[in-house]
Order: C-alpha cells, then sequence, then structure tokens
C-alpha cells in the first residue's frame, strides 16, 4: 500500500507575531514542530506499515527549506521518504494556493491509496487544505476521522461530530482528515534518527511542478487578510445566586435587563 | 575543532526531552518516593532504541557516536536522575565490557537481548571492604575443571536483583593482587546467586542497589570474560566508560535542577518582583550557567575522544569531577533560590539535590579522579 501523510510545520508556541504588512504569521525566531493533527495523520499511516512493513509512507509540506527538518523527524517516527515544495513564489499562500501546490505535489508523486492529514493546523485553523486537495485531485474524503479499520481496499472509519460520530465507509483511493483522538503518535527512535539523517528530502520548486502565479503564492489567492488582531477576553462571567428559584430567575431577569437583552 | 552538535545529535536530544517530559517526568517523584524501579518507562526506552545506542547495529545495537548517547542519558537525568543512570548502567558497565572483551559466542549470545532492552545489565566489583581499594577483592572463583565456583558478595550493586546479565569481577589468584582478579558473566536465576536486600539510598531511589550474595554459585567455563587475571582491566576500562554516563546523569540533573528554578524564579515574587529582577540571584544563576555549560564542553570532548577510539581515562576523570561538582554546586543553589519550598518534596530540586550527591562518589569518588588526573599530571617521574 502507498500512502501519503501531508503535514505542516507550525510554530510550537501561542505567541506568534504577526506581520502587519502582509497580514501573515512571522516564523522567524519561533521554534517550529509538526502540527500536533498531522501527527495524528502519520501515526495513523504508521500503524498501516507495523501492519504491513511493504506499506510505503511518503510525507508531503510546503514549506520553507528547514521544513526539512520536520520531514526528517517524520523519518525519524517511521515514514519511508520526505518530499517538500519549497519556493519563494509559494509564500504567502491562502488554503486555495496551498491545496494548488499540494494537489501538484500529489501528482508528482505518482501512485497512492490514501491520502491522510491532519484536521487543521494550529497556527491558522482553518481545517480547509484537507478537503481542496481531495476535491482538487477528485477523491472521496473523510474529515474528523476518529478512528480507523480498512479491509481490502474499503475503508471503515468513525467521523466525529460534535455529539458523538458516524460510521462511514470509502473506497481507496481517498482522502482523510485526523483528529487526535484517533490516536497517540508515537517518538522519534534512535535507528529512526539515524536513518532520517542519512535521507535525500525531495525539494521541488514551483516551475518543477509546474505552477505559476495565478495557482500559487500571495497575488494568487483569493483570501485576503483585512486584519489579524487577538480578541479581546470576555470578562468573567458572574453566578446568579438566591435562596429560591424564584429569587434566582429574577435577579437573572434584572441582568437581563440592565443589559437590554430583553 | 568542531564545536557544534551535528543534525543527528540534535535530533536525539530532542527525541529524548521529548519523551522523559511525557513519559518520565510524571513518575519521577513516585520512583522516588516508593523506591521502585521504572521497569514500564524502561521498557519504552528500550524499544525507542535508547539501551544500546553505542554500539554497532551489528550486534543489536543503534551505532550512534558517545556523544549521542551521553546526550540521552543527560536529557533522562534532567527529568529523573534514577532514569539516567539506569541506562548508563546497562550500557556502560555490562553491555560495554562483554562487546570489548567478549568472545564472538559471548557476543552474539548476550549482546543482542542487552541492547534491545530485552534483558539489563549490571555490573559487580564494590565489597563491603573494597570500595575504591578494588584490589581487596575477597569474591572468589575456583576453577573447578569443567566449571567455575564463585563464592562470596558484593555490596552497593546498581540493578541488584533487577538485571538479568551481571558482569562480576572475583579473585581468581589471591596472590597476584589486582592481576589475580577475573571477570565473569553470571546470569540471574543460577543457582547459589541471589540478590537478597535492596540499600534504602539518600538519592537515585528509582534505580534499586543491592547485595549479591553466590553460595557456591557454579558457572560454566564459558562465561570467564576475557583473559584469566585480566579483571581488573575490565572493571577499570569499563569504569572509565561509566564515569562519562555518570557525568552525563550530573549534567543532566544540574540542568534540570537549573531549569526548574529558571521557571521558578520568573513566577515567584517578593518584595513587588519577581526573583529573576534581584540582580545578586540573578548573578549567580549566570554563574551556574557558566558553570554547567563549561562541564559540558569538557563532558563531550572526553566522549569525542571515546568515539574516535582514543583513551580518554583522564579526560573521561575530569569530565565527571567537573559535572558531579557542578551538580552539586547548581542543585544546592537551585533549592536555595526555591527557598522553604525547595526544602519539600511538592518541587523537584529537593529530590534533585540527593540524586546529585551519588555523581560524586559512586564509579569512583571525586577522591579518585583527582588520583588518575593527578597521576597524569606527574606521570614520568622526574
Amino acid at each position: 500500500m502507498k500512502i501519503i501523510v501531508c503535514v505542516k510545520q507550525v510554530p510550537d508556541t501561542n505567541e506568534v507575531k504577526i506581520d502587519s504588512v502582509k497580514n501573515t504569521l512571522i516564523r522567524d525566531g519561533v521554534p517550529s514542530i509538526l502540527n500536533p493533527d498531522d501527527a495524528n495523520a502519520l501515526e495513523q499511516a504508521l500503524r498501516l506499515k507495523d501492519g504491513d512493513p511493504d506499506t510505503h509512507i511518503t510525507v508531503l509540506t510546503m514549506g520553507p527549506p528547514q521544513a526539512q527538518e520536520m520531514l526528517r523527524e517524520c523519518i525519524a517516527m517511521g515514514a519511508d521518504e520526505g518530499v517538500l515544495l519549497s519556493d519563494r513564489a509559494l509564500g504567502g499562500s491562502d488554503t486555495w494556493a496551498t491545496s494548488n501546490a499540494l494537489a501538484a505535489g500529489v501528482k508528482k508523486i505518482g501512485e497512492y491509496d490514501i491520502i491522510f492529514a491532519g484536521r487543521q493546523a494550529i497556527d491558522g485553523d482553518t481545517a480547509q487544505v484537507g478537503p481542496q486537495l481531495a476535491e482538487k485531485l477528485k477523491l472521496a474524503q473523510i474529515t474528523y476521522i476518529q478512528d480507523f479499520k480498512i479491509e481490502g481496499n474499503q475503508v471503515t472509519v468513525q467521523r466525529a461530530l460534535e455529539n458523538g460520530y458516524e460510521v462511514v465507509r470509502v473506497n481507496t483511493p481517498c482522502m482523510l482528515t485526523a483528529i487526535k483522538e484517533l490516536n497517540n503518535p508515537r517518538y522519534m527512535s534512535v535507528p529512526g534518527i539515524l536513518k532520517a539523517c542519512k535521507s535525500e528530502i525531495k525539494v521541488y520548486n514551483a516551475a518543477d511542478l509546474g505552477l505559476d502565479k495565478t495557482l500559487v503564492g500571495l497575488d494568487a489567492s483569493p483570501t485576503n487578510v483585512y486584519r489579524s488582531f487577538t480578541p479581546r477576553p470576555k470578562g468573567k462571567g458572574i453566578t446568579v445566586e438566591g435562596d429560591t428559584p424564584k429569587e434566582v430567575v429574577k435577579e437573572l431577569y434584572n441582568h437581563l435587563r440592565e443589559k437590554n437583552i430583553i | 575543532m568542531n564545536f557544534s552538535q551535528t543534525k543527528e545529535q540534535d535530533m536525539i536530544r530532542k527525541m529524548v526531552r521529548q519523551f522523559a517530559e511525557t513519559e518520565v517526568k510524571p513518575i519521577a517523584s513516585i520512583i522516588d518516593e516508593k523506591a521502585e524501579y521504572p521497569y514500564d518507562t524502561i521498557a519504552k526506552a528500550a524499544k525507542l532504541g535508547l539501551m544500546g545506542m553505542p554500539f554497532p547495529a551489528e550486534y543489536g545495537g543503534s551505532g550512534t557516536d558517545y556523544i549521542s548517547y551521553i546526550i540521552a542519558v543527560e536529557e533522562l537525568s534532567r527529568v529523573c536522575g534514577s532514569h539516567g543512570v539506569i541506562v548508563q548502567t546497562h550500557c556502560a558497565l555490562c553491555s560495554w565490557p562483554i562487546f570489548t572483551y567478549g568472545t564472538e559466542e559471548q557476543k552474539r549470545k548476550y549482546l543482542p537481548d542487552l541492547l534491545s532492552g530485552k534483558k539489563l545489565g549490571a555490573f559487580g566489583l564494590t565489597e563491603p571492604n573494597a570500595g575504591t581499594d578494588a584490589a581487596g577483592q575477597q569474591t572468589k572463583a575456583v576453577d573447578k575443571g569443567d566449571h567455575w565456583l564463585i563464592n562470596g558478595s558484593k555490596i552497593f550493586i546498581s540493578g541488584g536483583g533487577i538485571a538479568d546479565v551481571y558482569v562480576v569481577m572475583a579473585m581468581t589468584d589471591k596472590s597476584k593482587g589486582t592481576k589475580g582478579i577475573s571477570a565473569f558473566i553470571i546470569e540471574k536465576g543460577t543457582p547459589g546467586f541471589t540478590a537478597p536486600s535492596h540499600e534504602n539510598k539518600m538519592g537515585i531511589r528509582g534505580s534499586i542497589a543491592s547485595e549479591l550474595v553466590f553460595e557456591d554459585c557454579k558457572i560454566p567455563k564459558e562465561n570467564l570474560l576475557g583473559e584469566i587475571g585480566k579483571g581488573f582491566k575490565v572493571a577499570m576500562t569499563s569504569l572509565d566508560v561509566g564515569r562519562l554516563g555518570i557525568a552525563a546523569q550530573a549534567l543532566g540533573i544540574a540542568q534540570g535542577a537549573f531549569d526548574e528554578t529558571v521557571t521558578y524564579m520568573k513566577s515567584r515574587k517578593q518584595f513587588g518582583k519577581s526573583l529573576d529582577k534581584f540582580q545578586a540571584l540573578a548573578f549567580e544563576m549566570a554563574n551556574m550557567r557558566t558553570r554547567i555549560d563549561m562541564s559540558r564542553l569538557m563532558l563531550y570532548k572526553a566522549c569525542d575522544l571515546r568515539t574516535k577510539g582514543i583513551s580518554s581515562s583522564v579526560e573521561a576523570a575530569q569530565a565527571k569531577l567537573a559535572c558531579s561538582e557542578t551538580a552539586m554546586y547548581v542543585t544546592t543553589k537551585a533549592v536555595q533560590f526555591h527557598g522553604g519550598y525547595g526544602y519539600i518534596k511538592d518541587y523537584p530540586v529537593e529530590r534533585m539535590m540527593r540524586d546529585a550527591k551519588i555523581t560524586e562518589i559512586y564509579e569512583g569518588t571525586s577522591e579518585v579522579m583527582k588520583m588518575v588526573i593527578s597521576g597524569d599530571i606527574f606521570k614520568g617521574g622526574k
């Protein structure tokens, strides 16, 4: 079986700074990690490989050259190879442009049975890239998977909902996005690290992928960030108290009245 | 001269830190309190390849250099000194002598299980009357033709009763002094071999130390490790490697206590400001960090020599002396800077200070390190 796992390197902190001109994240000087949901996606692929050593896992990412480090960490966890899409022309891509690039990357890799991705990245939190990628590849997709089973080419997953889950069945090839409830990602291993350090990461630029300015980069991105800001905290809530239910309701009524809600 | 770490070493640090923070840190105070051996986390560490790092893949090792191995011991010790010494004893004092002095049969028999962590290793040299003066061994091994007969006892043996494979020194010819000592491989469960009592220690309480007793313990002829009469050399060269591990353990404990103190000083407020704003304390932290980094450079240099196959007895002794004294200095200050909180068990620096002390004592005391170093200074007479 051939698996592609889409991963993203994200800043390892909530205190990210924002470029006030481009309205994008400044990543310099912030320690980077493998996006947590993507680690769950990779773990599921690795479990398939545990069961069948012939499984081949390619980790795919778009990012700056230093994203190679994260791909090596994925290899140190057990992935077979890493592919990095890296070019200044790809910088500033929104989710639409990013999924264009990833779709081109997937086509470059070639064969696959399953594409796994994390539900969303902790920096942008859009949860759009996985579904967009599936659309562009014309693949069946199931998002938010919290359980995974496979028999032959038939995949059965639990798709998490707000108050429960639905069981969905799909044939390969397909695209699945993982949530943290799916599994506990493994650590890198010492032999894995030694292998990762010797691995060659394939790096493709926009020209290699046949992508031009109408498909990728800041100018091609239909999303324009108007303003990035930290939302003002809502402040503390209050607990309405009273000796009898009647009193509590009266007190609550007064509060709502005061705020002109009723 | 190369002062930068390799990509491999950086990744090993990141991986072991992640493992240590997630798996080891939450149990560190529990295994200390209960003096419990951490079977589960050691099994997990083994699965990640941490029990056989600086040995070739041919025998089941991971094939790293010594700095990578030492970084692993350092990072484990940063959150728990017991885990650090368990890994180091297993690697340096059991796997290493078997790898270095064992016959091909012995290596094939023992190393795959040891290096994968399926079996644990220990080392028996110290006796009630033979500590620093290791030549005073009273444990005897008598050649009975088709087997060796071992009688005697060992004390303070790290992993005693827990480990599966023991490298044990015994006198084969008392008249020859240190040249009458030979090394043997003894397996757990051999009739006549017991580990009856565990020591109640000040620190590293998760690493069990025990007495070993041999009463007419018969072991096969082929379990002699190295040549007859060369056991003292086996022990001393193993300790040279072991000292790198103990230095790493000490360095890790120092770093752990330092990091805890940085966090504490930023959050603890007195007189309306956090402790890091008090220059007297901040300057002392500068001293502590400088001493930690100095010790680290010395240790990595000794490891680099070891990777290159250059004898590094003196450098290892210097590294152990520097790192263990740094560990005591830093942990004592760390407790001090935590004030009253540093003296109670709710904060890890209390345990770290207790754990640090042993690094000045075992695998050669600081005084022994000075004997090794000064011996080198004044070698060759006039």
